[in-house]
């Protein structure tokens, strides 16, 4: 039994092929069909695209999710409807859970968790470590055939440079992704906030720029001598990009990311100790800031993610050095992304590279791309829709988002995985 | 340029006669920023004369009959927290002490738990001291009442900045114009930040003399000249500010050994030396003799103001006292 769909009348933009152009495209069971500016329904229904953007489905390469665990903070379920109404139809989760994703039997079990709970892709990275204690590398090669798309101990850095060489060198017989973030645990010491006027005057323990800057550069020259495949899960400063950009002149095997708020917040999101703008790495200098926007438009910075680290109120509602690090960010995402193209400061094509083809280059997904054969995970938004950012519309288990009543441009109509449309639909105008 | 207004007042026939006009608009006592010149000029106005009140006597008032302070102290004290029960029984109040562990802080729920259990004893005063920075300001968001901060983490000691400027103001007359070096352990000391922030307000010159592992790096930004040398940064100064070296929240190497301390940021004779003859030595407490400052130093009737540091303090906290009540409606008698 096979089932068609005609999206017509769509601006589509697949940034892979540098397509943007008004067309259609044929979704033939749960897989693209045909596309072009000359598609025609033949009989399938159709789907009027009203001239919106319809774009391979995101792909969030950084989540948070408390399942197994922490199901309180967000389920597998939970967070895939929030990733769904986000345009988000992958999204690979980080193995900080309880138990900690670090053999195979664990990675397996989230695996059939996912499919039977949730609407989107959920793919997991595996721990690079035992028990995330950074001193015994995993099963890596097994946990890959498993289904791990990458390795990284999450929320805490590969901080002993001797594991992190050995893992390096291991992992490159394997071709395997790691992923660091980018924090020296000693010299971020009990920090909270990124070094500066308002942490000294909000008497917050600092978090310099050189605890992240040192990590990475220190990585790099490992990666370069392994020559292993190297990810930056999040950069966050000036200084630090500047060292991964001239290490990518002749290092064509790193990569970097950055989370939404590194390039939409600066520090002063803290204001009087405001725990939900608590991140890790830390909000950084208006400066830096600006320095993740260039870094992201000249290429530096391969990947956006929502680094969605879901948080209970219990968490988030201490004094600010007790409070939890994080927010979520599956929902707030792309209209945050957005906004670089609307500022003028990164072109669309670019901007929806960040989320689709090049997070699928780095892991070896398939989707990504509007390209026939390839899975139908498409989103199609509203590109200049103004729309504020409200806390009780979201749909993460969660609701700690430093984005709370933010005005921003762009809401997605429609998620479609495989070809499903799991979010929006109905009323596409 | 005070705004004080020096005729009777008839609210409350308990305040000093001769008191200004209540002036404070703010509902607390989170520190030192955001305060102005006048109203910082107000609160040592209304202190002066509980100076001299308290030295009669007949100490005890009844502005605050019936009103309830509560002093929630999550870190050990022993000053402050006598200051503050002092002023409020001074001034009529209940007072009431609660000393909260540190095991079970570190449960996590304790100070959004514990504010709302006080908020159904309905009390007036809300004193609180806790080891994180930002603790007060999350209190008030919760808490019905006035909350005065008792010092939070390394963030602001509002009251002890308020005792040091009418120490310095009764001794030297004035606060503008002063040239003052705060000397010592600055990264971990929310009473340097309340008292740089409070002799800026009052057009006082401030140094601060430390090493650099006891500074924090944006220092410069708080309107304040840095020395890292001793001799320099108090040639010529009117005021010595001697700061506790806070060991227990040193974790790392932040100095070789008290001695190496002593020797080079150690007040002594003749470090004084440079100051001006009259320079007036201060340090609230509690002091490592022999750390941070020389006992002979410490004890030397005429330069120490260490000692009429703590009585201003009892008198300061009565001042905020009225303030923050006077402005909810008046003392109830």
């Amino acid at each position: 039994m096979s089932t068609t769909t005609a999206y017509l009348n769509a601006r589509l933009v697949d940034p892979a092929s540098g397509r943007d152009e008004t067309g259609g495209l044929i979704v033939r069971d749960g897989r693209i069909a045909e596309i072009g500016p000359n598609v025609t329904a033949n009989g399938a229904e159709v789907v009027d695209c009203g001239g919106h953007v319809l774009a391979p489905g995101l792909i969030d390469m950084h989540a948070f999710v408390g399942e197994p665990g922490m199901e309180h903070k967000e389920t597998l379920a939970s967070l895939g409807e929030a990733a769904a109404a986000g345009g988000i139809t992958s999204v690979i989760v980080m193995p900080n859970t309880d138990p900690v994703l670090d053999e195979v039997a664990l990675i397996q079990h989230l695996e059939r968790r996912a499919e039977n709970t949730s609407s989107v892709n959920i793919h997991p990275m595996a721990a690079i470590t035992k028990g995330l204690k950074g001193e015994t590398m995993t099963e890596m090669a097994l946990l890959r055939e498993a289904g791990a798309v990458a390795f990284t101990d999450g929320r805490k850095a590969v901080a002993n440079p001797l594991v992190m060489s050995r893992v390096m060198r291991y992992a490159s017989a394997f071709d395997l992704l790691l992923v660091q973030h980018p924090e020296d645990p000693i010299l971020a010491s009990d920090g909270c906030m990124t070094e500066g006027e308002l942490a000294m005057r909000l008497g917050i323990p600092e978090i310099p720029v050189e605890a992240e800057t040192i990590l990475i550069e220190r990585d790099l020259r490992l990666a370069a001598a392994a020559n292993c495949r190297y990810h930056v899960s999040q950069i966050s400063c000036a200084q630090a990009v500047e060292v991964v950009r001239a290490a990518k002149k002749w290092n064509s095997r790193i990569s970097c990311g950055i989370a939404a708020h590194h390039f939409a917040l600066n520090e002063q999101a803290v204001g009087q100790y405001r725990t939900f703008a608590k991140t890790s790495p830390p909000l950084r200098s208006e400066a830096d800031r600006q320095a993740m926007v260039a870094a992201i438009a000249d290429g530096t910075i391969d990947v956006i993610v929502s680094g969605h680290d879901p948080q209970d109120e219990e968490s988030k509602r201490l004094p600010f050095e007790q409070a939890a690090f994080g927010t979520i960010g599956l929902e707030t995402l792309l209209p945050l992304a957005l906004e670089l193209h609307h500022k003028g400061e990164v072109p669309l094509l670019k901007v929806l590279a960040a989320l689709t083809v090049r997070p699928a280059q780095l892991l070896g997904l398939e989707a990504g791309r509007l390209e026939a054969d390839r899975p139908a995970d498409l989103v199609l938004f509203d590109l200049d829709r103004p729309d504020r950012i409200e806390k009780q519309k979201f749909r993460s288990k969660s609701k700690n988002s430093a984005f709370d009543g933010r005005p921003v441009q762009g809401r997605v109509l429609r998620t479609v995985v495989g070809g499903n449309v799991i979010f929006g639909g109905e009323d596409v105008e | 340029m005070t705004a004080s207004n020096d005729s009777p007042s008839t609210a409350a026939a308990a305040r000093p006669a001769g008191a200004p006009e209540p002036s404070f608009s703010h509902p607390h006592l989170l520190g030192i920023e955001g305060l102005t010149e006048w109203e910082i000029t107000y609160l040592l106005n209304l202190a002066d004369r509980y100076v001299e009140l308290n030295r009669q006597g007949d100490k005890k008032h009844s502005l605050l009959r019936g009103r309830t302070q509560v002093n929630l102290f999550f870190e050990t004290s022993t000053r402050t927290s006598t200051s503050f029960e002092l002023a409020g029984k001074r001034l009529g109040a209940d007072v009431i002490n609660m000393a909260v562990s540190r095991s079970s802080i570190s449960k996590g729920e304790t100070l959004i738990d514990t504010a709302m259990t006080l908020n159904a004893m309905h009390p007036d005063v809300l004193v609180v001291r806790h080891p994180h920075s930002g603790a007060a300001e999350l209190l008030s968001q919760k808490i019905g009442c006035a909350v005065i901060n008792a010092g939070d983490g390394r963030h602001e000691h509002p009251t002890q900045a308020l005792l040091d400027a009418l120490t310095i103001r009764r001794r030297k007359g004035r606060i503008g114009g002063l040239t003052v070096a705060i000397c010592g352990d600055i990264l971990h000391s929310r009473v340097a930040r309340s008292n740089i922030l409070l002799l800026n307000a009052m057009g006082a010159r401030v140094r601060v003399v430390a090493p650099p592992t006891l500074l924090p790096t944006a220092m410069e930004r708080m309107g304040v000249e840095v020395f890292h040398d001793m001799r320099q940064g108090l040639k010529d100064c009117d005021i010595v500010m001697m700061l506790r070296l806070q060991q227990e929240r040193m974790h790392g190497s932040f100095l070789p050994s008290t001695k190496e301390f002593f020797r080079y940021y150690g007040l002594d004779y003749d470090k004084l030396e440079v100051a001006k003859e009259d320079a007036l030595i201060m340090h609230p407490g509690p002091m490592n003799r022999g750390v941070e400052i020389d006992t002979e130093v410490a004890d030397d009737i005429n330069r120490s103001a260490i000692r009429e540091q703590v009585e201003m303090g009892v008198a300061v906290r009565m001042a905020v006292l009225e303030a923050l009540t006077q402005r909810n409606g008046g003392p109830s008698q």
